[in-house]
């Protein structure tokens, strides 16, 4: 999904949020790193993924997570994910990623989170 | 092959509620599209049945690994060769997932399945080494579908990775065939052996692979090869993961050797 559209709104409190929409596969990096740069104008603190409306991700995907977990990791931000179902929890969980990104239910737990950590 | 403990398993369907013509709400049973493709979550892999010369000691109750597990710097390692027009990703994939050990240099045996590679597998490999070691370590398959499979790595293998195997329409409007690690080496003894020459062990061993696949397909590889170091940094605190060392582990398994043997013939 080359023409992917993601959108980056600003959470209060030092957070931006990426709002992922559809398909995180290997064709999704150009988007994923366009939005994480457009997250990062605010020079927030921490970076919210919201998985609301992920409609699927493979492998690739999780590789993409991984290299944007490294990025905020070098700004020394925090990442945190909300809005997966139980499904894409269980992948994070098998992937091991949920020991290095905070996983929440909603929106308003993960800023929560953001503003404790 | 698979993975142990089924009874915590990724779930395949998920119950929404959705409102009726009526404007009653009911219940609608939704299929995760991928949930097929990925491996069922366990606490630890389990092997099964292998042939008798291959060598289990460092897989069976050990945890999969992924780079942010890993100690060293993180890097990107991506193989690419070009098959032309004539075979599609789904073939090329297809091929490869069936006869996946058949593409490796000489030396180095993957013990899988017979039937191919599978969500949720669990292989064996036991690699040749430089001093005439036999490195005994094994592969996850954490992913498959169609157009690519995803590798990763149990504790105490050389790297803490994602290998990713895919084939996909170039830009050229023909196939192209691609394994990319994404890695950090497991523990600073690893981390020395990669400086050491491993790196260019692991990248004489991709560019064999492509190579003896593209030869598979007809086709004259030119195999293409990026690194990119994602992190710099090392992991202090996964410095311990050397405890697991399959080097280490795979050495003293080989020096026992000749007392097996004896205890063997004394029986």
């Amino acid at each position: 999904m080359t023409d992917q559209v993601l959108g980056v709104r600003d959470g209060g409190a030092g957070a931006s949020i990426i709002d992922i929409k559809g398909e995180v596969t290997a064709r999704s990096e150009d988007a994923l790193m366009g939005a994480f740069l457009e997250a990062n104008e605010s020079r927030p603190h921490s970076i919210l993924l919201n998985f609301t409306d992920l409609e699927y991700m493979n492998s690739s995907g999780i590789g993409l997570l991984v290299t944007l977990l490294v990025r905020t990791k070098r700004q020394r931000q925090q990442l945190f994910a909300y809005g997966l179902t139980d499904h894409y929890r269980q992948i994070f969980e098998l992937t091991r990623l949920d020991e290095a990104v905070g996983i929440h239910d909603t929106e308003g737990d993960a800023l929560a989170a953001a503003g404790a950590s | 092959m698979t993975t142990d403990d089924e009874s915590r398993t990724t779930p395949e369907v998920e119950v929404v509620e959705v409102e009726a013509s009526s404007g009653e709400v009911v219940e609608e049973i939704k299929t995760a599209r991928d949930a097929a493709n990925w491996a069922q979550l366990t606490g630890a892999l389990t092997v099964g049945e292998v042939p008798a010369e291959a060598r289990n000691i460092n897989v069976t109750g050990r945890r999969q690994t992924g780079p942010m597990q890993g100690f060293g710097k993180m890097w990107q390692k991506t193989y690419r060769v070009s098959l032309g027009a004539a075979v599609t990703p789904n073939e090329v994939i297809s091929e490869w997932k069936a006869k996946f050990p058949n593409f490796w240099p000489e030396g180095n045996r993957f013990y899988g399945p017979l039937t191919g590679i599978a969500p949720g597998d669990v292989a064996l490999l036991n690699l040749t080494m430089p001093g005439r070691l036999k490195l005994s370590t094994g592969v996850l398959v954490l992913y498959a579908d169609e157009e690519s499979f995803t590798f990763m790595t149990p504790e105490g293998h050389m790297f803490a990775a994602f290998i990713t195997f895919s084939a996909f329409e170039d830009k050229h409007g023909g196939t192209s065939a691609q394994a990319q690690v994404l890695l950090r080496a497991n523990d600073p003894l690893f981390e020395i052996g990669l400086a050491a020459g491993g790196h260019r062990q692991e990248d004489k061993f991709w560019i064999h692979t492509l190579e003896a696949l593209a030869a598979h397909f007809g086709v004259t590889p030119d195999v293409d090869t990026q690194v990119v170091c994602v992190d710099k940094k090392r992991q202090w605190r996964n410095a311990g993961n050397i405890r697991y060392n399959s080097a280490i582990r795979s050495s003293i398994y080989m020096m026992g050797t000749p007392f097996r043997a004896l205890r063997r013939s004394s029986r």
